[in-house]
C-alpha cells in the first residue's frame, strides 16, 4: 500500500497538472467550493421566493424545487451534458457541466435550508419590525436574515460535505476528479483493486468527517454564544 | 428533431426502459428489506449501555456516511471480490455481481443513514420512560421492546420515508458499476437511438413519479399517525 501512495500521490492529489488538465483531489475540492459559492446567492433567492407572499413568485420555486428534489443528481448532470451545449451553442467541458449541475441541484437543497433558517426565527421578529415601518425587503435584510444566516452557518458546512461528496458524480461524464483518478490507477496497478478503492475511501472519510466534526463544534460555539449573550 | 413519443410506448426502447424501472424498483425493496433490521440493530448498539458496542456503531456510521456512495459501490464492485477465497469469487462473478455489489453497497450506505434516524427518534423519548422500565424491572432489551420502540416508531418513520426516497435515487448510481437499472438502460437508449431527450425524459419522469408517491406517502403518514407529545 505504502509503494502504491509514493508511486500515485502527485497523480491522485493533482491528476495530470501541470502537464495536462487540473485533476485529483484538488479539482474535487475546487468543484465544491465553487459549487457551494454559486449555489449561496440562488439558494438564498429561491429560500425566500418559497416563503414569499407572492404567489406569483412562490409557486414557480415551490415547483422546481419538488422537480429538483425528486430527480437523482446523475439525472441533473446528464441533463447539463447533453442540453448545456444545444442551449449555448457551444461545446461545454466536463468542469462547467458539472459546476451548473451542481449549483442547480445546491441551489434548491440550499433554498430549504434557508426557508428553514428563517422560519426557525420566532416570528416575532418580522412583526416587531414590520409595525416599527420597515418593508418587507428592509426586514429581511436588516432583522431576518442577519440572524437566520447566522444560524445556518452549521447546515452550511453539512452541505459543503454533501457537495464533496457529490462531485464524485462527475466520474460517469470523465471528469477527472478524485474517484475518477483512482479508477485511473486501478487500471495501471491492475493488482491492487482492494488498496486503491481503499485509500479512495480513506481520503474522503478523513475530508468529510474532519469537516463534520468542525460542524458539530460550530453548532456548540454558536449556541454557547447565544446563550452567553442571552444572558449578559 | 421531435419528441418521439411513440418510441417510449412500444418497441424494444420501451421494453429496456420499463426493465430498467423494474430493477430499479426491486433493487429498492430488495435493500430496504436488508437496511432497515441493520439500521434497527447498529441504532440499538449505539444507545446499548456498552463502551465497546457503541464504539463499533459509532465507527460504522461515521466511516459509511463520510465517503460518497460512488466510492462505496466501486470498492463493492472493484476492490472487495479481490479479498474472497477464489470458488466464491467464481461464483460471483459466474452470476449477477454487479446486482450483489449494488445491494451491499446500497445497504451498508442506506443503513447508516437510518440508524440516525432512528437513534434520533429513539432519543426524542424523554430518559424518564427508560428509567421507569428499567426500575419496574425490565431489561434493557425488554424495556426497549416493549417501552421505547412503540413511541419511537412514530416519530422514527418520516425521517425513514425520506430516506427511502434517498434510496431509490440512489439507486440511480449503480449504473456506475453497470446494474442495468432504469439510468443504464436509458443510456443505452441514447446511444443506441441518440433520442437522448426522449430516453433522459422517460427516466426524469419516472424518477420523479416515485419519488413524488413516496413524498405522498410521508405526508399522509404525519397525518395519520401525528407525533403524541407528552
Amino acid at each position: 500500500m505504502l509503494e502504491l501512495i509514493q508511486d500515485y500521490w502527485l497523480y491522485f492529489l493533482v491528476g495530470q497538472y501541470p502537464n495536462g488538465p487540473l485533476g485529483g483531489l484538488v479539482l474535487t475540492l475546487l468543484l465544491a467550493a465553487l459549487g457551494l459559492l454559486f449555489s449561496l446567492p440562488l439558494g438564498l433567492v429561491f429560500g425566500m421566493a418559497r416563503i414569499s407572499p407572492y404567489r406569483w413568485l412562490r409557486w414557480p420555486v415551490t415547483a422546481l424545487v419538488f422537480l429538483v428534489r425528486g430527480t437523482p443528481l446523475l439525472m441533473v448532470i446528464f441533463w447539463a451534458y447533453f442540453f448545456l451545449p444545444a442551449i449555448t451553442g457551444q461545446k461545454t467541458d466536463q468542469i462547467t457541466t458539472m459546476l451548473v449541475a451542481l449549483v442547480v441541484f445546491d441551489g434548491v437543497y440550499l433554498a430549504e435550508i434557508v426557508r428553514a433558517g428563517i422560519l426557525g426565527l420566532p416570528k416575532g421578529q418580522q412583526e416587531c419590525a414590520r409595525s416599527l415601518g420597515l418593508s418587507y425587503v428592509e426586514t429581511m435584510r436588516f432583522i431576518i436574515l442577519p440572524q437566520a444566516l447566522r444560524n445556518m452557518l452549521p447546515s452550511l458546512v453539512n452541505q459543503f460535505i454533501s457537495t464533496i461528496k457529490e462531485t464524485s458524480l462527475g466520474y460517469i461524464i470523465g471528469l477527472t476528479e478524485v474517484s475518477f483518478i483512482a479508477s485511473q490507477i486501478n487500471v495501471q496497478v491492475l493488482t491492487k483493486s482492494t488498496q486503491v478503492y481503499f485509500i479512495l475511501g480513506l481520503t474522503y472519510f478523513i475530508l468529510c468527517f474532519g469537516l463534520s466534526r468542525f460542524a458539530f463544534w460550530l453548532e456548540k460555539a454558536l449556541y454557547r454564544n447565544r446563550i452567553v449573550k442571552a444572558a449578559s | 428533431m421531435q419528441f418521439d413519443f411513440s418510441l417510449l410506448l412500444s418497441g424494444k426502447y420501451h421494453d429496456w426502459l420499463l426493465h430498467g424501472l423494474a430493477v430499479s424498483l426491486g433493487l429498492t425493496v430488495v435493500t430496504l428489506v436488508l437496511a432497515l433490521p441493520l439500521a434497527v440493530l447498529v441504532a440499538l448498539c449505539r444507545l446499548a449501555p456498552s463502551k465497546i458496542l457503541n464504539g463499533i456503531a459509532f465507527t460504522f456510521v461515521e466511516a459509511i456516511r463520510n465517503v460518497p456512495l460512488l466510492a462505496h459501490l466501486l470498492f463493492w464492485y472493484f476492490g472487495a471480490p479481490e479479498l474472497l477465497p477464489d470458488d466464491i469469487k467464481q461464483w460471483l462473478y459466474d452470476g449477477n455481481i454487479e446486482i450483489v455489489s449494488a445491494v451491499v453497497g446500497l445497504t451498508f450506505y442506506t443503513s447508516a443513514y437510518m440508524a440516525e434516524d432512528i437513534r434520533s427518534g429513539i432519543r426524542g423519548i424523554p430518559k424518564e420512560q427508560m428509567e421507569a422500565g428499567r426500575a419496574m424491572g425490565f431489561g434493557f432489551i425488554q424495556t426497549m421492546r416493549l417501552i421505547i420502540l412503540p413511541q419511537a416508531l412514530r416519530i422514527t418513520v418520516p425521517p425513514l420515508i425520506s430516506q427511502t426516497l434517498n434510496l431509490w435515487k440512489n439507486t440511480s448510481i449503480a449504473t456506475v458499476i453497470g446494474v442495468a437499472e432504469l439510468m443504464y438502460q436509458a443510456q443505452k437508449v441514447e446511444t443506441d437511438s441518440f433520442r437522448s431527450v426522449e430516453a433522459f425524459a422517460f427516466a426524469t419522469a419516472a424518477y420523479l413519479t416515485v419519488s413524488l408517491l413516496i413524498t405522498g406517502l410521508a405526508a399522509w403518514y404525519h397525518h395519520r399517525y401525528p407525533v403524541r407529545t407528552l
